[in-house]
């Protein structure tokens, strides 16, 4: 519980409005892929921060390491060797995977427990495990499918932006450590604004379809690409993420009230049911000629 | 040994239930209201405080899908002793058209089975319902089973779940009430007899049956 509850603007599963009184500027981390060496040290920055240790596994015939996100692990490099279009020859794109904090989160959006996902004013969404019921519905919502459930405690992780290092005024640790200035930390109005110097230098240089991931299926991120080649799906990232309409029916709350308001009217219907027509009796007396 | 109670002759009674049956339906009853308050809670935060039954949240979760393997084994059970008498004849038909005038006490639909047709409905409606119920929870279940469905799976399964329990809910509400309403049922359940008056009242074929007396 890193920052205040003054600091908190969205709970799962709360009835009531949160603390609206203070705003608080928007942050965000950029990935700028292209600068990217794929070296990892955001990935040991990231456990040792977090003090976290993953099992050591077993070489799966490429360079992701760990092979997939997983409890223990929160950021993981994905190495994409890719055939590039129009020719341009063959590249390898190093996409750091973890969560991007939406604006509009699916995560908080399916979980059933009161906070235990909450949305900072300053966009990042954290989980609070202690708070949390390993119900895994935090995945269904997520588009992106980044929660991992830990078998351990049947608690939900994620990334969580270094909200504790945040919220004292640090970047986080993986921008924090980031040898050659792939990963910069500041308001998202900088970070966009950055973002657009270097996509002006990246055109220069040729590739005119770079461009910045900030979807805005979900309300945007508050972790912002830098891609130099411009397509989300040459990076494995998602075109359009939005959260699935099934998702959306399921925990919309007009689909919620509306079944609790049935459930309730069935009750009511049946006391007035009974106040106007009354029971049917049978009359026990006159069993041996019923009418 | 102690010697069987004799009663004084009474009433006319009718058996309806054997003690398995009326056992097994309590039975199923009772993982229902369970399976019901542990499942609103997460449902809607509103009936979050539900779950204070359940020794917290947490165990609440991990406790609910067992009840419902439970109920669903339970269920089944009950549902085969049954099934025969559930069959939906052409009789049913004319209680259906019925059913509005029937509620408002303004018609005596005859009835030659054990069941109605509304109860008829029920019990395939529960059939399905539990069936799906059944099928869905095992995708959503943490941590054994929901790991090895697809994302898209597990999204469709939790709308679905969260649809039939609705469902669910509707049925037994009319069920629970239907049983208050028609006075006398509940003793059906409770010590396994009706009198003879509501077995010819209300199941006149199914009396004639039972006791080889003439249809009233
Ligand atoms: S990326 Fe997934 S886990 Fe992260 S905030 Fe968005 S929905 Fe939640
Ligand atoms: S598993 Fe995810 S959705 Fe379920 S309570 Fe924990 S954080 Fe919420």
């Amino acid at each position: 519980m890193a920052f205040q509850s003054l600091d908190v603007i969205n709970r799962s599963a709360s009835t009531s409005t949160p603390p609206q009184a203070r705003g608080a500027l928007e942050v965000a981390k950029l990935i700028d892929i292209s600068k990217c060496i794929g070296c990892k040290a955001c990935q040991s920055a990231c456990m040792e921060w977090n003090d976290l240790r993953d099992e050591v596994g077993i070489n799966p015939g490429h360079y992701d390491n760990p092979a997939d996100l997983t409890a223990q692990s929160w950021t993981v490099m994905r190495f994409y060797e890719e055939e590039l279009p129009a020719d341009k020859g063959l590249a390898w794109l190093i996409v750091k995977d973890g969560c991007l904090h939406c604006a509009e989160p699916g995560c908080l959006k399916a979980c059933p427990a009161p906070g235990a996902i909450v949305q900072y004013a300053n966009g990042i969404v954290d989980f609070q495990q202690d708070q949390c019921i390993g119900c895994g519905y935090c995945q269904t919502g997520c588009p992106f499918n980044i929660p991992r459930y830990s078998m351990k405690d049947q608690k939900a992780y994620k990334c969580t932006l270094c909200s504790d290092r945040v919220s004292v005024g640090l970047e986080p640790a993986c921008v924090k450590t980031c040898p050659t200035g792939a990963l910069a930390f500041g308001t998202k109005t900088d970070m966009k604004d950055l973002a657009g110097e270097r996509l002006v230098e990246l055109k220069s240089r040729g590739f005119e379809k770079a461009a910045l991931y900030d979807p805005s299926g979900v309300g945007g991120t508050h972790v912002l690409f830098v891609l130099p080649h411009g397509d989300p799906e040459l990076y494995r990232l998602p075109k359009d993420p939005r959260v699935s309409p099934l998702v959306a029916l399921w925990r919309s709350g007009v689909a919620k009230t509306l079944g609790v308001l049935t459930m309730v009217s069935v009750v009511v219907a049946g006391i007035f049911h009974y106040m106007k027509v009354g029971p049917i009796e049978v009359d026990e007396d006159h069993k041996e000629n019923p009418s | 040994m102690m010697p069987a109670m004799r009663m004084p002759p009474g009433r006319e009674v009718v058996p309806r239930y054997s003690t398995g049956e009326r056992l097994t339906h309590w039975a199923v009853a009772v993982a229902y209201v369970a399976l019901f308050l542990s499942g609103l809670a997460m449902f809607h935060p509103f009936f979050y405080w539900t779950s204070a039954f359940f020794g917290g949240a947490a165990f609440m979760r991990v406790l609910h899908p067992f009840l419902g393997v439970a109920l669903f084994v339970l269920f089944y059970a009950y549902a085969l002793r049954l099934w025969r008498d559930n069959i939906m004849t052409d009789s049913d038909k004319k209680w259906m058209s019925n059913m509005v005038a029937y509620m408002n006490k303004a018609a005596e639909p005859y009835v030659d089975g054990k069941y109605n047709a509304g109860q008829k409905l029920m019990y395939w409606s529960m059939v399905v319902v539990i069936a799906g119920l059944f099928l869905t929870g095992i995708v959503l279940w943490r941590p054994y089973f929901a790991p090895s469905f697809a994302l898209v799976t597990r999204r469709v399964a939790a709308v679905l779940h969260a649809g039939l329990a609705f469902v669910m809910f509707v049925g037994i509400g009319i069920h629970v009430y239907a049983a208050y309403w028609t006075k006398g049922s509940m003793r059906a359940m409770t010590r396994g007899t009706v009198s003879g008056a509501w077995a010819r009242f209300h199941h006149p074929g199914w009396y004639a049956r039972m006791t080889g007396k003439e249809r009233p």
